[in-house]
């Protein structure tokens, strides 16, 4: 995202707004343009929101998100051949993380894929991603019977993410899972078809801030409702900007930074999720230093002076209180351990290779 | 009578005699986001109207603090270095960042000039 203050959007047309940008506009959030959506950035403080959700429950509007219902007798041999990675071996009411390759194997986009039926999917990908996924899922269906819904417009999403997040949905008197499920039936990875008063709504137990949650997907026109029922029960508003902080804490990728176009999976540390498995010349690194002052995104890593690398995403931890960064260097720099150094505007800020994530959640439920 | 004004880097200007006060706007301080960081010019250094003398950076984006006049840094205010959430709980008072010693004043936005720059 953005590494200058530009307090004048550059955009020259309107982004379009959430299904729930009065409700954002009311609580006063700040907004920010991002993928072509007017998106909350933060409502208060993006330190305290980022807080909130690793000891409370945070409430994220991710209605910018891409979705797309994949159905049909061939729905799994279609998302086997589209996607990297089996789709026809997630068990339904599971999903697994994937990426959409291009043929030279460059990332498309990262995304994930829940499984609702034996021939029911739902494909979850990045807004800036939107027309590229359409696009080549409609371009790669041939051949294959199926049926392939773009559900962005009409879906909205809310996140509920934190330790406190199971407990914020089960004092939501409006869900009601079918029998026998419960919430805590859904495992990470898990998904449940449910219902929020008459409207269905997808309970997904996935998230992008390394803590536990759930994703609530439904139609646009019941979420103003339900946001307010979450608030209700005891969720706590957090834009984008948490978003980013909590995800690369959780050493998550984000599309546009660790992940790319020029970008192969193997680099990204990814080589599982799809066969390709050449090793690169260049490795996704954690990085961690010292002091305030943060390496941002673009900014060159240094050994003994030279550059070897460039930071992808950077920021000084909320949750550790030392900067942070994921970066690409050479591969020779890559072990744990390796004393290294980020050039932040002109200063050299010693920093050291370090395991991914940076943070994670106690082991609970 | 200290009169106030401000620039289209977003920082006002409290001037007061041959002293100029100056800090981010409120407008910059929500823009940015959370400061965590705040480096400052030494105190008697040289600074020129219009370059970088500085920086305030947030969890999510640094900004740039520049001199909006001539002149030599008489004061720092280190209480915002050591807690520089001060430029987000109050950034046109308590959290100046530093104070310049000047000879002349160059063009400046007024008050309502800034605040229509703002909105445009």
């Amino acid at each position: 995202m953005e590494n200058s203050v530009s307090p004048v959007p550059a955009s020259n047309r309107d982004p379009r707004p959430s299904p729930l940008d009065a409700v954002h506009v009311a609580a006063g959030a700040s907004f920010t343009d991002f993928a072509g959506w007017k998106m909350p950035v933060r409502y208060g403080s993006d330190l305290a929101e980022h807080e909130t959700v690793r000891t409370g429950a945070g409430l994220f509007d991710l209605s910018h998100m891409a979705e797309f219902l994949v159905g049909g007798t061939h729905a799994a041999a279609f998302l086997d051949a589209a996607l990297a990675g089996r789709a026809s071996a997630i068990a339904v009411g599971r999903a697994k993380y994937s990426l959409l390759l291009a043929e030279d194997g460059g990332i498309l986009d990262d995304l994930v894929v829940y499984r609702l039926g034996d021939q029911r999917f739902w494909v979850v990908a990045n807004a800036a991603n939107h027309d590229v996924v359409a696009a080549t899922l409609a371009e790669r269906r041939t051949d294959f019977d199926v049926t392939l819904d773009d559900e962005t417009e009409r879906s909205a999403l809310c996140a509920v993410q934190g330790p406190r997040a199971r407990e914020v949905l089960s004092r939501l008197p409006g869900l009601v899972l079918p029998e026998p499920r419960t919430l805590d039936g859904i495992p990470y990875y898990g998904i449940a078809e449910a219902t929020y008063g008459e409207t269905p709504v997808l309970v997904a137990r996935t998230g992008y801030t390394g803590e536990d949650g759930f994703e609530l997907y439904l139609d646009a026109s019941a979420a103003p409702a339900l946001w307010a029922d979450l608030v209700a029960a005891g969720a706590v508003p957090c834009g984008l900007a948490a978003r980013d902080t909590l995800r690369l804490e959780a050493g998550m990728p984000l599309y546009g930074h660790e992940l790319t176009r020029a970008t192969r999976p193997v680099e990204a540390g990814l080589g599982r999720i799809s066969d390709l498995a050449t090793p690169g010349a260049r490795v996704l690194v954690g990085l961690a230093a010292e002091g305030k002052r943060a390496g941002r995104a673009g900014y060159a890593v240094l050994r003994d002076g030279a550059v070897i690398g460039e930071v992808t995403s950077g920021a000084l931890s909320p949750t550790l209180g030392i900067p942070i960064a994921m970066a690409y260097v050479d591969a020779d720099a890559s072990a744990v351990g390796t004393e290294l150094a980020l050039d932040v505007r002109g200063t050299a800020i010693p920093a050291r290779v370090v395991t991914l994530p940076f943070y994670s959640r106690k082991a609970v439920s | 009578m200290t009169e106030v004004h401000y620039t289209k880097d977003h920082e006002w200007i409290a001037v007061d005699g041959d002293i100029a006060t100056v800090g981010i706007t409120a407008y910059a301080a929500e823009k940015l986001g959370d400061v965590v960081y705040v480096d400052l010019p030494a105190l008697g250094a040289t600074v020129a109207a219009g370059r970088v003398v500085g920086e305030i950076e947030s969890t999510k984006s640094v900004g740039e603090l520049f001199a909006p006049v001539d002149g030599e840094v008489v004061e720092r205010n280190e209480a915002v270095v050591a807690d520089p959430a001060m430029v987000n709980g109050d950034p046109m008072g308590g959290a100046w960042l530093i104070k310049v010693r000047f000879t002349e004043l160059p063009a400046l936005l007024t008050a309502a000039e800034y605040e229509e720059l703002t909105q445009g």
